[in-house]
């Protein structure tokens, strides 16, 4: 093995365990709705090759509304979907699509695009 | 109607700048009496509020935020889902124009480059051009390609990452963007290859064309994902556009339909659309409902039978009464039920769900230690362009797209079919759960039988004239409302006997009826208004009636004038079709079972009128529940049918509850699939597609899996030390490109799905 392999060997393991840490285990930032008079829990959420915030935390029992915002028109994001709560929704480019759901019960649900390559999830409390 | 119900409006706020204005205004319309709740959206620009009607209208909260210091947007009377769905669709339009245009330019550029980098391989050309000369001509012409053509996966690619999100662009972009990044030093830094024994060597062609492939793939997958939406299209495109409103001074005006409003009388000429859901007040007519319940002949409509928009007038002249509008019609309701059923997952997806979230990083990992290995382990003059080919290789095959496509397009194809076909399916799950389905149970009355009794005999004493005897009968009981009257009624109608006015009505509680029809006293009833008016039967008549009381009929008797003239049996009769769908059933391997609350001996004799070779009898309402879990106690996988509420049970804890009939109210909860036509020509329907989508499904994962499975491998050169295999980057983007697009295709076959 010449140097050159060696430093090869060693940049592509590092760049591979970079990947994985940045994408599996790396912290994620948790947003919790912000709840209006109504009791209406509302989360702006912007669509730019996946969804800012993705992680929401909401409480049980009242009604949420996600406006999803899309800033691209990259034909990946077009298709918004939540299928725990039987949703799929065409989301615009550059229009915010509002999209109202009711949790019922605690738990972990996810969104994801049309091809389940983008996520996030809504955390029920 | 409780007129202190809230209602909830949504307004367009204008001028807000910030949060804060966000805050003010919301504050200023929840102080505004009646006002319940206010939620406004700095975001969007939305205030949405909930009001009591009485105390506060749209035009006070208007107010309210205009004494705030903002302004409210007027909006466009309700625009209707079908101009949402035609916004979207221009949009749509516009970019598949735009996506078509970048393939273009990148097609026409790669036809150049191809050509040019194979001058490389004639040695004595090579001689006579600059080779330098040739790659910065190649690098020019590559340029356009990588920022317009394929500027959508880099920033895409960026914008992912992120988000700690990789997409299928993010492959493209690394694959290609290595690949051009290797070329463009070997352009601009020749020397620091050859010094090390390295031969410059460019890729420009396979970063063009790698990305004119994607770019087919996408524009192949655009036009078919188009297709698969094209039910819920079709459904918004029945919507009536105008209604001809009767006003109350009696002229007739055409309204755009958003503007018609509950109560309105509205009249429909023949060969028009019914403009949205009401009851027929006056005229009769047949109708076309096999938009809405995919029955194909045309329904009678009287006064008092309901109507619905979208179905079209076939024959008479009609006005009907709105008693639905906009989003509570059935139309509506059905195409909200298809847009949730496909939003949903199927349980068969699951799996590449979890595969497609790790799918990615995963890719990259292997296409780094592909590098590795090949840098590693190649001799040293080939080692750098090896690896980068098979990394540029598998980071394009493995695009995971056809992954994510396999279970929600055969599900939108499907579920848009149903609707075609009347059959309406809640989610993707009970539609998974149909295709498991061994055992078929039905409740008898409504679902194999009408559900309402009719007239199946009708026999007059000797000497009597038959016709005008049931002439006689019916005028009666038209004026009667007991509902084996109407059965008698509807089978006089049929006969489309003249109606003779009755006089001297008088009901007779548990008993029957009596009239005075052209001067003679008409009585028919029971047994017991027989006796009670001690009127005798002839023999005939008499053995007639004992043999249909043996049969399980219900029996009428008919005296004119205190002589008994002729008997009527009325029965819950069997559908026309019923027989032939439990065959097709049988012939599916699926077995069917009747359930009845009759006795033993009338169940018997419908069981064997369809076929049923098990049934079980007497059973009471409260035990239907029972009965599914006996079967599932078997080990079966049960699909319920029953016809409405008193079902309800059953229908939910059924493996697949199928709710027949659900005509007038689609919001059937308990049921996983609502058959909107009233026969079990429905179920068969329903079986069999679900039947069809679950193996266009399994074989759509099958490809998308062996696909990236055996694509990998391949492309990370596993197959090169034994047979010296080694997928080209250009071949891997092309099977890529057609992967999604063959998974689509295979899902699209669903529509030429026929109901037997
Ligand atoms: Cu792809």
């Amino acid at each position: 093995m010449d140097t050159t392999e060696i430093l090869v060997t060693l940049g592509g393991l590092g760049l591979a365990a970079y990947v994985i840490w940045y994408f599996f285990f790396s912290t994620r930032h948790i947003t919790t709705a912000v709840s209006g008079s109504g009791g209406i829990q509302a989360v702006a959420i912007t669509v730019k090759g996946g969804y800012s915030p993705d992680v929401i935390e909401v409480e049980w029992g009242q009604p949420v509304q996600l406006s999803f915002y899309r800033a691209e028109d990259n034909s990946c994001s077009e298709e918004l979907l939540i299928p725990d709560f039987s949703i799929r929704r065409e989301l615009p480019a550059f229009q915010t699509t509002l999209v109202e759901l009711l949790p019922q019960q605690a738990g972990r649900f996810e969104f994801t695009c049309g091809m389940g390559m983008l996520r996030g999830s809504l955390v029920v409390k | 109607m409780n007129t202190s119900a809230p209602e909830t409006t949504t307004l367009d706020i204008e001028g807000m700048t910030c949060a804060s204005c966000a805050a003010f205004v919301e504050k200023s319309l929840t102080r505004t009496p009646g006002v319940q709740s206010a939620l406004v959206n700095y975001a969007t620009e939305k205030a949405t509020v909930q009001y009591l009607p009485d105390q506060a209208s749209p035009n006070t909260l208007k107010e309210a935020v205009v004494k705030a210091g903002y302004g409210v947007t007027e909006r466009a009377p309700d625009t209707s889902a079908a101009d949402r769905q035609a916004a979207i669709d221009k949009q749509k339009a516009q970019a598949y124009q735009q996506l078509k245009r970048r393939f273009w330019v990148a097609v026409g550029l790669s036809v150049v480059i191809m050509p040019l980098s194979m001058l490389m391989l004639w040695p004595a050309l090579m001689q006579r051009i600059n080779m330098q000369t040739l790659n910065y001509l190649l690098l020019l012409l590559t340029l356009p390609v990588l920022l317009y053509s394929g500027r959508e996966f880099y920033a895409s690619a960026w914008n992912g990452f992120r988000h700690r999100a990789a997409n299928m662009d993010t492959l493209i972009a690394v694959g290609t963007g290595a690949a051009f990044l290797y070329s463009l030093a070997a352009t601009v830094a020749p020397g620091w290859f050859t010094n090390r024994g390295l031969m410059p060597e460019v890729y420009y062609d396979t970063t063009a064309t790698i990305i004119a492939l994607i770019l087919l793939g996408k524009v192949l997958e655009q036009r078919a994902k188009t297709q698969t939406s094209a039910a819920i299209k079709t459904l918004l495109g029945l919507q009536a556009k105008t209604a001809r409103v009767v006003r109350p001074g009696g002229q007739e005006i055409d309204v755009p339909i958003e503007q018609v409003q509950l109560h309105d009388v509205i009249v429909v000429r023949p060969g028009e659309k019914v403009a949205t859901d009401g009851v027929l007040l006056e005229g009769t007519s047949a109708v076309d409902e096999a938009m809405l319940t995919g029955e194909s002949l045309p329904v009678e409509k009287q006064p008092g039978d309901p109507v619905f928009g979208a179905t079209l007038n076939k024959t008479g002249s009609f006005r009907f009464r709105v008693t639905k509008v906009g989003a509570d019609t059935m139309l509506a309701q059905i195409v909200k039920l298809v847009e949730d059923a496909q939003g949903s997952r199927a349980p068969i997806q699951r799996l590449a769900d979890k595969v497609s979230a790790i799918f990615v990083p995963t890719v990259i990992v292997i296409a780094i230690l592909t590098f590795v290995l090949w840098f590693d382990l190649a001799p040293v003059e080939s080692r750098l362009p090896l690896a980068l080919v098979n990394f540029v290789a598998v980071l394009i095959i493995a695009c995971p797209c056809a992954l994510g496509l396999a279970t929600p397009t055969a599900i939108m194809v499907s579920t848009g079919k149903g609707a075609e076909h009347g059959v309406l399916i809640r989610s993707a799950e009970a539609l998974e759960k149909a295709y498991q389905v061994n055992t078929v149970l039905l409740d008898k009355t409504g679902t194999i039988t009408r559900g309402e009794p009719a007239v199946t005999d009708f026999a007059a004493a000797p000497g009597q004239d038959a016709a005008r005897l049931l002439q006689l009968v019916a005028a009666v009981e038209r004026q009667s409302e007991h509902p084996l009257a109407a059965a008698v009624v509807r089978y006089a109608d049929a006969q489309h006997y003249t109606a003779l006015p009755a006089t001297d009505f008088r009901a007779v509680a548990g008993h029957g009826a009596a009239a005075t029809v052209e001067g003679q006293t008409v009585l028919i009833g029971n047994r017991r208004l027989l006796t009670a008016e001690a009127i005798a039967l002839t023999p005939e008549l008499e053995t007639h009636a004992q043999q249909l009381l043996s049969q399980a009929k219900t029996v009428l008797y008919v005296a004119i004038d205190g002589q008994g003239v002729g008997v009527l049996a009325v029965a819950d009769t069997v559908r026309d079709t019923s027989a032939a769908a439990i065959r097709q059933l049988q012939q599916q391997g699926i077995e069917v079972v009747m359930m009845t609350g009759d006795n033993p001996q009338t169940a018997a004799a419908v069981a064997g009128q369809v076929g049923i070779t098990r049934y079980f009898a007497e059973v009471l309402p409260q035990d239907k529940a029972s009965k599914v879990l006996e079967l599932q106690a078997e080990g079966r996988t049960v699909a319920m049918v029953g016809d409405g509420i008193n079902d309800a049970p059953a229908l939910a804890l059924a493996d697949i509850g199928l709710a027949i009939g659900a005509g007038t109210d689609v919001a059937m909860e308990a049921a996983g699939i609502t058959l909107m036509r009233s026969d079990l020509q429905g179920v068969v329907t329903a079986i069999a597609l679900s039947r069809q989508t679950i193996r266009v499904i399994r074989q759509n994962l099958f490809f998308a899996f062996i696909y990236n499975t055996l694509g990998i491998p391949v492309a990370a050169g596993l197959l090169y030390p034994v047979f010296g295999w080694l997928l080209s980057p250009m071949l891997a983007a092309g099977a890529m490109a057609l992967s999604s697009v063959s998974v689509l295709t295979n899902s699209l076959r669903l529509r030429g799905f026929t109901a037997r």
